[in-house]
């Protein structure tokens, strides 16, 4: 018993796993104290055998017990304090490495994105085009008034530079039929000199769909639904009468200035509108240049500058940033 | 276009409210891009009477003025040198402000007391471009029955309110005062009226006596309507109507050519007026020019003639290029006595087409392009002639000269309202639409088959049913139709797999650092030096722009290449560290030179890394994640030579045989041209290839059943040996057992030899069906490394 509280005690008092072992071993090992004393029972007589051995292996088994226990929690202890020595300090920073997309490449991916979901296809046309899809088979003969209004690069006489994504519509119809929804991202060249709001090289959506019955108010309704997922939910849209050669009525949509909500401000030119696409129906004229008939099937059409929603929605102000690529400006997006 | 509100009431009661006014006509197609408020702040200046002038006794350049102004007589100091006892001038009074705001004071000029100022046109709000020579500079002398002590602002009508519409290109008839008051009409539902002229004709000669006119080029003039005025004294014209022109931003010169704009910009239709004394033998010939012809235009400019331009000319010389700009030699000058009114009709494919060619442009030859009614010619005549018996002008000979070789008759228009109402989604009535045609002077019939709208001659842009349900629509307002979203017509959005790939490519390249770049189409043909290329080299087949904005704009790209380098050189100027870049976009191949078909766009890819700790197994890492992601897998290194790289760095990369780019460090002389001072590797891959050979197909494959074995094999082999040869040999010697051979290690130091490297693999083994046995395994070990030896002289690594 004696032996038993002693025991106890020096476990209690031990802190180091070695001492621990030595311990155990002087008490429970094959020369230790405890044993010896179980060993000794031989000598006792036959009554106080059984009490005695029973005291001694309930003794044996406690101290086993106790044994375990500490070495558990030394063992704990000696882990947690092998751990804060490995100490990492977590507030040191670290190097980010991560890309990123052009900001323009983000705005046309965010209008595919919500005209693919109104079930629309991308398609792509080229950008070096003939007159004839360009301009006559959009209803813009030569010597049209209307050809002034782009400036246009020539490598031929028939062969130019596209100023608008307007082709695709063309060359989409002539190979797609009925009920076809596209837009056609890409690349338009006009003889514009560079300067904050000018640039001989930027980028349009176009979008058409052709098929039997679509209305100026399913062009409207797709529109304004596109305006709200661009811009917003209490973006306000209006569309005012325009003129574009392929389509007939054509309409130029604003959206509620973005800085001021349509109050007047120097961004606006103090309207409360901003101008962001052109659209309408698509001419009957047109139509017929791609061997529709008008009477059957009708659609509507509408075309946007990338640059200008990009500046618009990212507040920059300069359009040669786009394509300066200086690195503290691409990694912003 | 400039739109004076106070012009425009002489035709339709303009709503006063001038936001609601813009607001409304904007909708309606006429946008509003400016409005300017002129004379509104101007208050207290009166009209006075120099009585008397004398020096002032403390300053030489001052004068002191006695003025009278009506109910008082003031004393004025004033700078001015022009002024005279007896003229008529501005004056504003003690308490008075003058345009800008600025307010005026009586105060002591030099101890001589000054009640207030005598104003110069600028200080009245007036222009200075608008205004003749002599009244830009001094005192404005107001004319001599200017009613004294009257107040300026009513006197000059100082006042109004000034409009900029955007006209489109196809609505010719609203260049003018009255096509835009029959826009307002139209929109507010209010009468348009256009007085109806009234003509002395004062002359006892009929002007059919005197001129004789005839037209040759009948497909470039479709009417010449010519009238004749005598007596003629130019003088300047009164000072509404040099305001009205003013306004507009027409400079006023003289009563007669003023009266010429004037109707321009009333009417739409562009007059001139020749010195008839000037045209020889009374006659008008319009033809084509003729080759090596010349004219002295009013500008001072002498002008070649062609073939291809109208001209008007009399019997002997050209007279002017018609529609455009009139000839030195027929001007209306001070001593002009007779004048003949030419009011023409012009193809406007011709008017253009010269006016570009000279490049001269004016408000003439704007309006002629877009095609003019001719039913105007004589309307505008009969204006112009009313206006100079009104001002005293001239005395108008009786009649006018009137070819007219090409006749149009009204167009008609069928239309069907309730095929509107379904292109519109609307429900409009047929009575709604005919009232609303009817106020844009479109009468309609009922026929039995339906409606036609009759359509006025000033209206050439009405041709088919579509033009009508424009009109419609813009009129009963875009902002009433409805917003719904298509019904039927179901159609699949979604991308092609193409497309996708490309995505996979993008967010692969961002997702490792990369930032994309965007670059222009068209670069200099200096380029091609600058990447090294050889004379002969392929890339210099180019396409070249006939009207460039410039050199360094001038040829479409053929490789990416020089662009990349440039947004590289331009980052390291501006001191950026590591670069890591990349774009997508296309490089344009001629088929044949010069070009005659669309040439070929090759969508390529542009890798670019630069920086001080990268080197080619960075860029060669990227292009391997690429191919991976997209299931490419037969694809190739090839140590290779570009004229673009570091001869000993450079790869020229295939898939399944075919090349499809170059990858490597850039050439140092490259380097230097483009002033890049790092190290900087790049890759320039044909996109169009990688994506028709990219796939996304998964099939899963089970788990193996057995354990592989692995073992690491390291060996010694002179340094230019490929891996690419070793890992094949290893590949083909290892069989079907190999299941996967990784090269960990490439060593150069001291423990080799020199112009020797170590190369250590590890190999993973492993049977499908059972467990293989060391034996089994290091049989194929050295079978391999004697497979190795043989063929590389390869050694066991010590």
């Amino acid at each position: 018993m004696r032996l038993k509280e002693e025991a106890i005690q020096a476990i209690d008092n031990l802190q180091n796993i070695d001492e621990l072992n030595s311990l155990r071993v002087k008490i429970l090992g094959k020369k230790g104290e405890l044993t010896q004393i179980l060993r000794g029972m031989a000598s006792l007589s036959q009554e106080e055998r059984p009490v005695i051995g029973k005291m001694a292996n309930e003794i044996k088994d406690d101290l086993e017990s106790k044994f375990s226990e500490k070495m558990q929690i030394l063992k704990k202890a000696l882990k947690e304090q092998k751990m804060q020595q490995e100490f990492v300090d977590v507030t040191i920073p670290t190097k980010i490495s991560i890309g990123s997309k052009h900001p323009l490449t983000l705005v046309m991916d965010e209008i595919r994105d919500i005209f693919i979901g109104l079930g629309y296809e991308v398609v792509e046309g080229p950008e070096i085009e003939l007159d004839y899809y360009n301009f006559e088979a959009l209803n813009t003969p030569p010597d049209h008034p209307a050809r002034d209004v782009q400036d246009t690069f020539y490598i031929t006489e028939n062969i130019l530079l596209r100023t608008q994504t307007s082709p695709v519509q063309v060359r989409t119809m002539e190979k797609q039929k009925p009920p076809l929804k596209i837009i056609a991202p890409g690349r338009v060249y006009r003889s514009d000199a560079v300067d904050a709001t000018h640039s001989p090289m930027f980028h349009q959506v176009e979008g058409l769909a052709v098929g039997e019955g679509f209305t100026m108010g399913d062009l409207k309704g797709t529109l304004v639904k596109f305006v709200q997922e661009m811009f917003g939910h209490d973006r306000k849209a209006r569309f005012r009468p325009h003129f574009f050669p392929f389509t007939e009525p054509s309409a130029e949509m604003d959206i509620s200035c973005i800085a001021c909500a349509g109050k007047g401000c120097r961004i606006c030119g103090y309207t409360g509108w901003l101008e962001i696409l052109g659209c309408g129906m698509v001419h009957p004229n047109v139509l017929r240049n791609v061997g529709f008939d008008p009477e059957k099937v009708n659609g509507f059409a509408f075309g946007m500058g990338v640059e200008r929603i990009a500046m618009l929605k990212y507040g920059i102000n300069d359009l040669r940033l786009f394509f300066e690529n200086d690195v503290r400006f691409l990694k912003q997006f | 276009m400039l739109v004076p509100i106070r012009w425009l009431k002489d035709f339709v009661d303009v709503p006063n409210d001038i936001n609601e006014l813009s607001k409304r006509l904007t909708m309606s197609g006429s946008n509003v891009e400016g409005i300017e408020h002129y004379g509104k702040e101007i208050s207290n200046v009166v009209i006075g009477l120099i009585t008397k002038v004398e020096k002032h006794p403390n300053a030489d350049k001052l004068l002191v003025v006695q003025v009278n102004v009506g109910t008082e007589e003031l004393q004025v100091v004033t700078g001015a040198t022009n002024i005279k006892e007896g003229d008529k001038v501005p004056v504003a009074l003690h308490g008075a402000t003058i345009a800008g705001g600025k307010k005026i004071k009586k105060s002591k000029l030099r101890q001589v007391e000054s009640a207030g100022m005598l104003c110069s046109a600028e200080e009245l709000g007036f222009d200075d471009h608008g205004l003749p020579k002599e009244v830009q500079e001094g005192i404005f002398i107001l004319p001599e029955n200017a009613p004294v002590g009257a107040d300026i602002k009513e006197y000059l009508n100082l006042e109004d309110t000034v409009i900029d519409f955007e006209i489109t290109p196809n609505r010719s008839d609203c260049l003018s005062i009255t096509g835009m008051a029959r826009e307002v009409a139209a929109t507010f539902k209010l009468d348009f009226n256009v007085p109806a002229i009234c003509l002395k004709e004062e002359s006892e000669k009929a002007a059919q006596d005197v001129a004789k006119i005839y037209i040759e080029a009948e497909d470039l003039c479709h009417r010449y309507v010519a009238r004749i005025v005598e007596d003629v004294v130019i003088k300047p014209s009164p000072l509404w109507m040099q305001r009205r022109l003013q306004t507009c931003g027409v400079r006023p010169i003289n009563n007669i050519v003023d009266i010429t704009n004037y109707v321009m910009l009333e009417l739409g239709q562009p007059l001139h007026a020749f010195d008839f004394d000037k045209v020889e033998g009374g006659t008008i010939i319009v033809r084509r020019g003729k080759p090596l012809e010349k004219l002295d235009t009013l500008d001072g400019v002498t002008r070649d003639l062609n073939e291809n331009m109208l001209v008007i000319a009399d019997i002997n010389k050209p007279l002017a290029v018609a529609g455009v700009m009139g000839g030195a030699n027929s001007e209306i000058t001070p001593t002009t006595t007779r004048i003949l009114l030419e009011s023409a009709n012009f193809l406007g494919s011709s008017i253009r087409q010269t006016s570009r060619q000279l490049g001269l442009r004016s408000e003439s030859s704007m309006r002629f392009e877009k095609g003019i009614d001719p039913n105007l010619c004589l309307k505008a005549a009969n204006r112009a002639c009313e206006l100079i018996e009104q001002l005293g002008a001239g005395k108008v000979l009786k009649g006018y000269v009137d070819v007219f070789p090409r006749k149009t008759s009204s167009k008609v228009v069928p239309f069907n309202p309730e095929r509107i109402n379904k292109v519109l989604g609307t429900d409009i009535s047929a009575d709604e639409m005919v009232d609303i045609l009817n106020r844009l002077e479109i009468k309609v019939n009922t026929t039995s088959d339906g409606f036609e709208a009759i359509v006025p001659s000033f209206r050439m842009d009405i041709t088919q049913e579509a033009d009508i349900v424009e009109e419609i629509a813009r009129i009963y307002g875009y902002d009433r139709l409805p917003i719904t979203l298509p019904e039927g017509n179901v159609t699949h959005g979604r991308l092609n797999s193409q497309q996708k790939y490309l995505n996979d490519i993008k967010d692969l390249l961002v997702h490792n650092g990369y930032s994309e770049i965007y670059t222009y189409s068209f670069v200099s043909p200096k380029v091609f030096d600058n990447i090294n290329a050889p004379k002969e080299s392929d890339l210099r087949q180019v396409i070249t722009l006939l009207n460039p904005l410039g050199e360094d704009h001038s040829i479409m790209r053929t490789t990416l290449i020089p662009n990349m380098l440039d947004v590289v050189s331009f980052n390291l100027s501006h001191k950026a560290h590591d670069l890591k870049l990349f774009e997508v976009g296309a490089v344009y191949l001629p088929k044949k030179l010069p070009l005659e078909e669309l040439p070929y766009e090759n969508k390529r890819i542009s890798i670019g890394l630069c920086g001080d700790t990268i080197d080619f197994y960075d860029l060669k890492q990227i292009i391997e994640t690429i191919f991976n992601k997209l299931q490419i897998r037969d694809y190739k290194f090839i140590q290779s030579r570009h004229f673009a790289f570091h001869t000993g760095r450079c790869a020229c990369i295939e898939i399944d045989g075919q090349e499809i780019g170059y990858a490597g460090e850039v050439h140092p002389d490259v380097l230097e041209n483009y002033e890049i001072s790092k190290k900087t590797y790049l890759a320039e891959l044909n996109l169009d290839t990688i994506l028709s050979k990219a796939s996304r197909k998964i099939v899963f494959k089970p788990l193996p059943k057995f354990p592989a074995s692995d073992r690491d094999l390291a060996i010694v082999v002179k340094e230019r040996i490929l891996a690419d040869d070793i890992i094949s040999t290893i590949k083909e010697i290892g069989g079907e057992l190999l299941e996967k051979v990784e090269l960990f290690d490439v060593y150069q130091g001291s423990q080799i030899a020199k112009g020797y490297k170590s190369m250590a693999f590890s190999l993973i083994f492993r049977a499908e069906d059972r467990t293989l046995t060391d034996k089994e395994v290091n049989d194929i070990i050295e079978k391999i490394q004697t497979g190795l030896y043989e063929k590389f002289d390869a050694t066991l690594r010590k």
